[in-house]
């Protein structure tokens, strides 16, 4: 365990020196989900009380789906910076070192998840200004959340891209995936407004489950049973991704 | 392709044979008998889109600790994937090896502790600088962050990279980067030190450097395995040599002693080759103990004679006896291209360009 540490903090380290050199991702990454709170939230302050909305204002509803969503892309594209390193052969030379290959993992990870909270930490300030009331508690537990969907994402989007190890393919493939799990997900507008057919499909969407929980915990309904499914299921696939994505560095060849 | 393989095939029993005949006659006395490599039968077959490729058919091989161990083989060979296989980053198929006195598939955790391996393309993160990238590597092999430091002053001024230490890796050029890679690799003090292509598309005199260091390495005790497919540098920095074609192992000798056992010297006549006396003195020659092989040229004949010094009066005797008017003779040392040449049925320069 302390080698897991040990090694873990090295490689956070070293990666965290990398993208602090290229921070300007850290705003490109910003720039989507600002884009959604200034130019597509207004528009739900009409719906807002229509019927089938969920109670709570338009900024309470959208902000926390945004947050997931932050998730969802920020760390799903994660893996193109493991190609970077796998092409300039930095991946096969840590891997003749006796270095943990969870801890590998973890300090890029670490890195990854850090930048999303980052960007999180800033939405929710924005989404303060416009209107956004959230339950304090609850808001920090939903930081929890996120950052076990960021670790699931980034780890799946790890695997992805030791596998294809191409940028155009691993971006093909994320937005392959992504964008049915946005859609169906009930981010953009609430899955209450959707048909049947649809609400039944995003049962299998595990982040329909994250953004109803995400819902429930800035409303303060910490007794709300989507938390508990959402901590329970990210948590589950969390770890298998983890796994996955270990499994794919110890392997992993240009 | 056919021809290659029966060249191989006849020949892959040689190793062996060479490495025991050939003990008392080698260039350098090599004081350690313990192997820091032995592998028996060690195979690779690669599984692309349904069919299998054997990149490494049954590579056995012995190297002892202290020296350096030279690859050498047009590329797809095989080298890299059996020096990959070595250094843990891909699972042999087949076959057993032992590195640095750790069993490769049992124990490859020990084999990494005690090992350093420098890729072709070296593997030194672009966005840090060469300080960080050392610092970093001895971290992950255990050492504190202050040995770490030390250790990594003293390599940057051993190898003579102190202008460029604390810049970015992504600005460095080729030499200088491939220096930061060998520092990489020795940054623990392993025991065997792996070195693919280490002087691939430098200029020459980063490679004369890089040699220079890996000599340097040698003296201090280190066993150093290398690939290349170029000449001089398998001929110039090797104590030994294994020279591999289509993942087998055709021959494993001193440059020296692959030199003359295998080509012997190369005498060039230049004759009149419509002057019939020319078939007449082939027979002759043809027939004497010291030509291994005769080829007619057209410009007069090729011998591929051992001992060249001793034997060439003597075939200008005979010539003349014949009455044979010779118009040049040239006596040609082989080189390592010959060597390969004979043993695979191609020109290593072909094979390295059509790779």
């Amino acid at each position: 365990m302390p080698r897991l540490l040990r090694d873990s903090w090295l490689m956070f380290g070293s990666q965290f020196r990398v993208s602090m050199r290229n921070s300007v991702w850290l705003f490109i990454g910003l720039f989507q989900p600002i884009c959604y709170m200034l130019l597509f939230a207004p528009l739900l302050k009409n719906l807002a009380n229509s019927p089938g909305f969920p109670k709570g204002g338009a900024y309470n509803v959208f902000t926390p789906g945004l947050m997931i969503m932050m998730a969802i892309f920020g760390a799903g594209f994660a893996g193109f910076n493991i190609i970077a390193r796998l092409r300039d052969g930095v991946i096969e030379r840590l891997r003749v070192t006796p270095i943990n290959r969870l801890a590998m993992l973890l300090g890029i990870a670490g890195v990854d998840i850090l930048i999303l909270l980052v960007q999180t930490a800033l939405l929710v300030i924005v989404g303060l200004f416009l209107g956004f009331r959230p339950d304090a508690g609850g808001l920090a537990l939903l930081f929890v959340l996120v950052l076990i969907g960021g670790l699931m994402m980034a780890s799946c989007s790890y695997a992805v891209a030791l596998l294809v190890k191409d940028q155009g393919a691993l971006a093909a493939t994320v937005n392959l995936f992504v964008l049915p799990l946005l859609l169906l997900s009930g981010i953009m507008l609430p899955l209450s407004l959707a048909p049947d057919i649809l609400q039944n499909i995003a049962k299998a969407n595990p982040f329909a489950y994250a953004v109803n929980a995400a819902r429930a915990l800035v409303d303060g309904h910490l007794g709300d049973v989507a938390i508990v499914q959402s901590f329970i299921i990210f948590g589950v696939l969390a770890i298998l991704a983890v796994f996955w994505a270990t499994r794919s560095i110890r392997k992993a060849a240009m | 392709m056919t021809t290659a393989r029966g060249v191989n095939a006849t020949h892959r029993s040689r190793p062996d044979e060479h490495q025991r005949d050939n003990g008392d006659k080698r260039e350098k006395a090599i004081m350690a008998t313990t192997a820091m490599i032995e592998t028996h039968g060690l195979s690779k077959t690669f599984q692309a889109r349904g069919k299998s490729v054997e990149a490494v058919r049954g590579v056995d091989l012995e190297v002892r600790a202290g020296e350096i161990f030279g690859f050498l083989g047009p590329n797809g060979a095989g080298k890299t994937t059996t020096m990959r296989m070595l250094s843990t980053l891909i699972v042999p198929s087949g076959g057993q090896a032992k590195v640095a006195g750790y069993d490769l598939r049992r124990n490859p955790a020990a084999v990494r502790n005690h090992i350093g391996y420098v890729s072709q393309q070296g593997g030194a993160e672009p966005v840090e600088t060469g300080r960080e990238n050392l610092v970093l590597q001895g971290r992950v092999y255990g050492m504190s962050h202050r040995d770490a430091n030390q250790r990594a002053k003293d390599l940057i001024s051993r190898l003579d990279m102190d202008a460029f230490a604390d810049r970015l890796v992504r600005t460095y050029s080729g030499g200088q980067r491939r220096r930061l890679d060998v520092a990489l690799g020795i940054m623990h003090r392993p025991q065997l030190l792996f070195l693919d292509e280490p002087t691939t598309g430098l200029d020459p005199q980063s490679r004369v450097r890089i040699w220079d260091e890996v000599r340097r390495l040698h003296d201090d005790g280190m066993t150093i395995f290398l690939t290349t497919h170029y000449m001089d540098e398998a001929d110039g920095l090797c104590d030994r040599l294994a020279i591999m074609d289509n993942g087998s192992i055709v021959s494993v000798d001193t440059p020296t002693a692959l030199k003359q056992r295998i080509a012997g010297d190369i005498i060039s006549l230049g004759l009149d080759v419509q002057n019939g006396a020319v078939a007449r003195v082939s027979e002759t020659l043809q027939a004497q103990p010291y030509v291994r092989e005769l080829q007619q040229t057209k410009d007069g004949l090729l011998l591929y004679v051992e001992r060249g010094e001793e034997v060439l009066p003597e075939v200008l005797r005979l010539l003349d006896h014949q009455g044979v008017p010779i118009r040049t003779v040239t006596l040609a040392r082989p080189t390592l291209e010959d060597v390969f040449l004979r043993l695979t049925g191609r020109s290593l320069r072909e094979s390295v360009e059509n790779a």
